[in-house]
């Protein structure tokens, strides 16, 4: 038999039928559904007499429009109230099981997948959301889809698809201390670019990927689509399924070793060959921080906001120009010397449990800079619930934080947690586009340990340096 | 869907790379339950000043680009989020065609869900389309998806590539879900093989 990548062995698996001429028809094993981008697709099921086909192979939650404040007051907002009561109607009159703002299990779609055992290995799992690509980390095929989509998938629990290429992107050796999976992502982005991946699947392989956590790899595969890529992937092994192990929606016992068995054939086999290899080393990659206004404008804490000159191309430099403009930074600033006003920890890309504990050990003994608002806001209830029962929240809180209810929150600042104009902002979310965190507000993208380093600082600093006061605490200990 | 076989209209330029949904419509204005009623925000933050007053260097403020139905932009058009209100803004504010280098995936395909055509040409192309885009008067091209080309009354003329049944879809305004339902029979016959451990109930 033909080798293959992992990749082609999930899509082959689920191609249903490939009509002459017409992009494959792919089945669709989990649907994730939130409040932003179903209303109209749900409309659109209405307005044509169809039914959703597999209710029961479709979860919803509300999580981009949250409040993250005291969830027993009202939500003041009557637009964003109307939107989240369409959803809850919607789930009722289509019999989708729903995780509703009061529900224990609410949170980030992409926090709660995973937490529950809904994400697995194999699976092809869509939403009306890009950063569906961090279901990967656990070896499904998982991508974003806008809202038309959303709609075919209700009707149909298929997708018409293109075939994409694959590309691997191999990180050798392994990553230095205070060096996270959120620099690695960040310094492949800076590397090849936010178009470099466009039009491919990307499967992370090599040492460094092998040693990280589930929940590094999630932060790996989430950023995918911030250098253009459909979808990230990572092949299971011991690490994913001891992860899976319990989850409540994961299967349990018997079927769960067999599963396993079936799962561990999920890798690239010998000889099979991508249509593009990228490989970086690990050991050289340093703690990263942007500074323009797309996530491939980063570089390392030591060194300083480039000079847009210095780009290759006429559409590089003005872009970097204009960057520089909005984000109101001199060329040749060191990075260490930019101060900052906010920091948000939080995102689907960093806070899940793991991203917290990091933070709390970079913050345990500090109080945050007198100037600095700093906020934390957990991916899912069941991470704020444990947070909490590890004495992390404490420790935020005493040092300053604000410690908040879970949900999208400041990464793209829908509900009330907004920058203000020219405020800058040290945060662990995804995207510095402008304006994404509130109109003419700064985003700089950083680990969550550089994050909590710079609420202390009041500026960015290199975590590699940090004099850490707190006392040792397993940092990826699985619960 | 409404086809879209040919189409003629003024050019704007939008001349920044990687232009992202967010900064297509800004996601205060997501919160709509409905399809329509979205060109009223497209590019707002650009549009307006924060009092919400037209700024007039952007170039949809600017007379000569009325009624334009083809934007003009550089690489990596549509990039970041997946929401599909970004077509549905340009779509309202009056666009049909999108030219540039280069799209980002999801909005790509987010653009024919809605008889919108996205149409790639190489740089050097862009580039000539700019300039005639930015003289004084307004500057009309012809897109014609029959022949897969976009020409001028002055001369010029580039062809296109596109996927054909995307073509296809758009030419005649097919419904995709419908064409997906043909296959009812082998989707039904694929669910009955679905590895049991995939069902979702508690366990
Ligand atoms: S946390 Fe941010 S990136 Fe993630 S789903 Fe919410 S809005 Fe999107």
């Amino acid at each position: 038999m033909k080798p293959k990548t992992l990749f082609e062995k999930i899509w082959d698996r689920h191609v249903i039928d490939q009509p002459e001429g017409k992009p494959a028809i792919l089945y669709i094993d989990l649907h994730l559904v939130h409040e932003v981008t179903s209303p109209q697709a749900f409309e659109g099921l209405r307005l044509a007499g169809r039914k959703v086909r597999r209710p029961d192979l479709t979860i919803a939650t509300m999580d981009h429009n949250v409040p993250t404040t005291n969830r027993s007051l009202p939500i003041t907002d009557p637009i964003s109230k109307k939107q989240m009561e369409t959803l809850a109607k919607n789930c009722k009159d289509f019999g989708i099981r729903f995780f509703d703002l009061d529900s224990p299990q609410q949170g980030i779609v992409h926090v709660i997948g995973p937490e529950l055992g809904l994400t697995l290995p194999g699976k092809t799992i869509v939403c009306g959301d890009s950063h569906t690509s961090t279901h990967g980390a656990f070896g499904a095929l998982a991508f974003g889809i806008g809202t038309s989509e959303v709609e075919h998938v209700l009707a149909t629990q298929c997708l018409q698809q293109a075939k994409p290429k694959t590309m691997e992107v191999h990180f050798k050796g392994r990553l230095p201390k205070g060096v996270t999976a959120k620099d690695a992502i960040l310094a492949l982005i800076a590397k090849i670019g936010t178009a470099g991946a466009t039009g491919y699947v990307i499967e992370y392989t090599g040492e460094a990927i092998e040693h990280m956590s589930m929940e590094e790899r999630m932060t790996i595969c989430n950023m995918s689509i911030e250098a253009g890529a459909r979808a990230g992937m990572i092949a299971p092994d011991e690490t994913t399924f001891q992860y899976l192990k319990n989850r409540p929606f994961a299967p349990k016992g018997e079927e769960f070793e067999r599963a396993v068995r079936e799962w561990k054939e999920l890798r690239t086999d010998e000889g099979a060959t991508y249509d593009h290899r990228v490989e970086i080393d690990a050991s050289q990659i340093a703690p990263q921080v942007t500074w323009g206004t797309s996530p491939g404008m980063g570089t390392d804490i030591t060194k300083s906001v480039p000079d847009p000159a210095s780009f290759a191309t006429e559409t590089e430099r003005k872009s970097a120009e204009l960057a520089l403009e909005y984000m109101g930074l001199v060329p040749g600033t060191p990075m260490t010397e930019i101060k900052i006003d906010r920091v948000f920890i939080g995102s689907c890309t960093n806070s899940r449990i793991e991203d917290l504990r990091a933070a709390a050990k970079v913050v345990e003994g500090y109080q945050v800079a007198p100037h600095v608002k700093a906020m934390v806001v957990p991916g899912s209830q069941q991470v704020k619930k444990q947070a909490e029962q590890e004495g992390l929240a404490d420790i935020f809180i005493a040092a300053g934080f604000e410690w908040r209810e879970s949900g999208c929150s400041m990464c793209l600042a829908m509900n009330p947690d907004v920058l203000q104009p020219g405020e800058r902002c040290a945060s662990t979310s995804n995207r510095n586009f402008e304006g994404r965190q509130g109109r003419g507000g700064r985003t700089h993208l950083v680990s969550p340990e550089m994050a909590a380093a710079a609420a202390i600082k009041g500026h960015f600093t290199d975590i590699r340096e940090w004099k850490y006061l707190g006392k040792e605490r397993e940092t990826h200990a699985t619960t | 869907m409404q086809p879209l076989r040919q189409e003629t209209g003024i050019v704007t330029p939008l001349d920044r790379a990687n232009v992202d949904t967010d900064a297509i419509i800004p996601k205060q204005f997501l919160k709509r339950i409905e399809r329509s009623g979205f060109g009223q925000f497209l590019f707002y933050d650009w549009r307006f000043d924060s009092k919400g007053n037209p700024d007039p260097s952007f170039v949809l403020n600017q007379k000569k680009y009325e009624g334009s139905s083809i934007l003009l932009a550089r690489e990596n058009f549509g990039c970041g989020s997946s929401r599909e209100h970004a077509p549905w803004s340009l779509l309202d504010y009056g666009f049909r065609v999108i030219i540039a280098p280069s799209f980002a995936d999801i909005f790509y395909n987010n653009c024919f869900k809605n008889g919108m055509l996205p149409i790639r040409l190489t740089s050097e192309q862009v580039d000539q389309l700019f300039q005639k885009a930015y003289r004084d008067q307004p500057y009309q091209l012809t897109v014609d998806l029959v022949e897969k080309s976009v020409y001028d009354q002055e001369g010029l003329k580039f062809f296109f590539e596109i996927d054909e049944y995307r073509r296809t879809c758009l030419l005649e305004g097919l419904d995709d879900i419908a064409i997906t339902l043909q296959s009812e029979e082998k989707i039904a016959k694929y669910e009955e093989k679905l590895p049991d451990y995939y069902a979702i109930a508690a366990k």
